[in-house]
């Protein structure tokens, strides 16, 4: 709704976005009119089994979508703070502004720290590098300013370990050396895509604080991907909820994760292990979905309580157009 | 590292060893030797040949004493850098064989820097365009560069060269720099000359390396690492070459050694069918003649070549890679 959409300060405002992949089996689509916003200085959350398009949409946000995908449709409003807004999706290669996107006003951190940085430079160069790209400093400036981020994330021995290569650190330590690579530009936005799903569980618990408090300390905005509601819980003060290039709902984390209007939302959350009651077989979703339509792509509508949903008319859906 | 050179370089010497007796035994396995084809020379001239003169000579070469002895002081000699005499040229094979290990030398190495000059850029555009019209015409002349030969490659640029342009493309040098004492306008002229040998030589190397590279190219172009770079903001042209190529070129450092042999025996036909002043063609004529200290010597030579060739490669591996370094 218009009133809405003034009371929220977005930073990021997706709309109608579609993406193709052509392959050799046909034409996919990977994204079919997908639309949310960012809140500013808050995380989202973006959830949806394997292949719902999580990372191609952090990807177009990026404008990292590589060929055979394409972007085919749709926008993409950005509103960093103390710049002119801009759209992305319509962003030609040569606009400079492109450049300074990457990794300078928006980054992100992946999920594989084993294989995200190049065996072959030094972790150093690697996080100055991100510095280089985006300001004019001097060599010895930008390893000071990523010696120092390094620290930040928690790597201590520090003038030890900048000079070491990515393959003498183990997959925790890696991650923490993304995540300064990432916010070493202080960007306005930092895309998390499932960035702790290669660690083990206490790796994944400190990753996740870590973000966390640097969000709070930086008062960035994060997108945070993940199909994992616990984590969402933790750390999201918003979810998405992303079904086969679709989105089902948005909500706050209390009204998506407490009351899910969507019966795919219930779904994930009765599929959870620990949330069903103890001795109970664990419900897969597609018990809870039923006979519900959830691969028909209903428009989206405004509940009263603020959340957005696309819902079949039988449960309360607008009428298609 | 330093330990790791150290290392390297003191297997070279039982690896350099057992080549030498490998060596000697096969110039060793035909019947007879020096003594026996000069004899037959010279009873075909008529020259009446004594028993005496037979057992002289034999002590002379040293024929007359058990195969290990021979071994060892063929390989003595070798170490204190004398050859041995050939007898088909009667002159020490000191005399003839540096200047023709420089040419093979030459034209080996400007053949390797060819062979990257042309598959680096190549291949890296046919990785980047895969699939386009380039990427095929570069894929279709990379295949007929492979199935070529190179002395099939070097008659026909010689026959070229004469019926169209009425040029003589065999040889270094032109006619009256053949027996020049070395000058510049001698080291030009031989420049003008080697490239084409270098081209030949190197085509189907420059083939082969440009088809790896590509499909090395292709499999690092998606990595992580290179989509990490990329949303770092790391410039477009950039990002290729010191991501993804850092990577797919690794594997070919390694190989420039493997590529040596190959390299070093395309270089001895194609030295034979241009007539080139190399080792190729000498090596020929003494092996058939069973000249077998000129053999012998230039065999040795060309395995020194290839030993340290793989010994370089390696460590400039090293030096690249540093997963290499810490192992
Ligand atoms: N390189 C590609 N080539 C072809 N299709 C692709 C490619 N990348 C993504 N897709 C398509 O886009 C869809 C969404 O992929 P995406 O990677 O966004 O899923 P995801 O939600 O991130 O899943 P996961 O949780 O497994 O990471 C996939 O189902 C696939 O059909
Ligand atoms: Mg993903």
């Amino acid at each position: 709704m218009a009133g809405d959409d003034q009371a929220v300060d977005a930073v990021l405002k997706v709309r109608d976005l579609a993406v193709d992949f052509k392959t050799d089996t046909g034409l996919t689509h990977a994204l079919m009119g997908v639309g949310f916003e960012v809140p500013r200085g808050k995380v989202t959350a973006i959830v949806g089994e394997s292949g719902s398009g999580k990372s191609v949409t952090a990807n177009c946000i990026m404008r990292i979508i590589q060929p055979p995908g394409r972007i085919v449709d749709g926008s993409i409003d950005f509103a960093p703070k103390g710049m002119d807004p801009f759209e992305i999706v319509s962003l030609t290669k040569k606009d400079p502004r492109l450049q300074e996107l990457r990794g300078g006003l928006i980054s992100m951190v992946f999920q594989e720290p084993m294989t995200a940085l190049s065996p072959v430079y030094k972790v150093g160069n690697q996080v100055a590098e991100a510095i280089l790209c985006h300001r004019k400093v001097s060599r010895g400036q930008a390893w000071r300013e990523a010696a120092e981020m390094l620290e930040r994330v928690g790597i201590d021995d520090i003038d030890r370990r900048i000079q070491m290569y990515p393959f003498e650190f183990s997959g925790g330590m890696r991650q923490r050396v993304v995540i300064a690579m990432a916010l070493v530009c202080h960007p306005e936005v930092l895309i998390c895509d499932e960035p702790t799903t290669a660690l083990d569980v206490t790796i994944q618990a400190e990753i996740l604080t870590l973000i966390k408090d640097l969000q709070r300390e930086l008062g960035n905005s994060v997108i945070f991907i993940t199909h994992d509601l616990g984590v969402v819980a933790q750390i999201a003060d918003q979810v998405v909820v992303m079904y086969q290039g679709r989105v089902l709902e948005i909500g706050t984390v209390r009204q998506v994760l407490k009351q899910p209007v969507h019966p795919y939302t219930k779904g994930l959350l009765a599929a959870i292990p620990g949330l069903a009651p103890k001795g109970e077989r664990l419900a897969t979703i597609a018990t809870v979905v039923g006979d519900a339509d959830i691969t028909t792509p209903f428009p989206m509508q405004t509940l009263a309580d603020g959340r957005q949903v696309s819902l079949p008319p039988e449960l309360g859906g607008a009428q298609q157009a | 590292m330093r330990s790791y050179i150290l290392t390297r370089i003191a297997g070279l010497i039982p690896t350099l060893a057992i080549i030498s007796v490998i060596i000697f035994i096969v110039i060793q396995l035909p019947e007879g030797d020096i003594v026996s084809s000069m004899l037959d020379r010279l009873q075909a001239q008529g020259v009446d040949t004594s028993e005496e003169y037979v057992q002289n000579l034999r002590a002379q070469y040293n024929l007359d004493k058990p195969m290990v002895i021979q071994y060892f002081y063929w390989a003595g000699n070798f170490l204190t850098g004398d050859m041995g005499y050939s007898y088909l040229f009667s002159r020490p094979v000191n005399e003839l064989v540096w200047e023709r290990l420089g040419y093979t030398l030459s034209i080996t190495i400007s053949a390797l820097f060819f062979t990257w000059l042309v598959a680096l850029p190549v291949g890296i555009y046919s990785a980047l365009r895969q699939y386009t019209i380039g990427d095929y015409l570069m894929t279709t002349l990379a295949l007929v560069g492979l199935a070529t030969p190179p002395f099939l490659l070097a008659l026909i640029f010689m026959h070229i060269g004469f019926e169209w342009f009425g040029i003589s493309t065999g040889g270094l040098f032109s006619p009256e720099f053949e027996d020049a004492s070395w000058s510049f306008a001698k080291f030009a002229d031989m420049l003008a000359h080697i490239w084409l040998p270098m081209v030949i030589v190197g085509a189907g190397g420059a083939a082969f390396t440009m088809r790896i590279l590509r499909a090395n190219l292709l499999d690092e172009l998606n990595k992580p690492y290179v989509v990490t770079a990329r949303a770092k903001g790391v410039r477009p042209a950039k990002l290729v070459i010191k991501y993804p190529v850092r990577i797919a070129i690794n594997p070919f450092i390694s190989n420039i050694g493997l590529m040596l042999p190959a390299l070093i025996s395309g270089e001895a036909l194609v030295g034979m069918v241009m007539g080139l002043p190399t080792i190729g063609p000498l090596l020929l004529q003494s092996l058939l003649n069973q000249d077998m200290f000129l053999a012998g010597s230039m065999l040795m030579w060309l395995a020194i070549l290839v030993v340290f060739g793989i010994l370089l490669s390696d460590l400039l591996l090293a030096w690249v890679d540093p997963r290499i370094r810490f192992e």
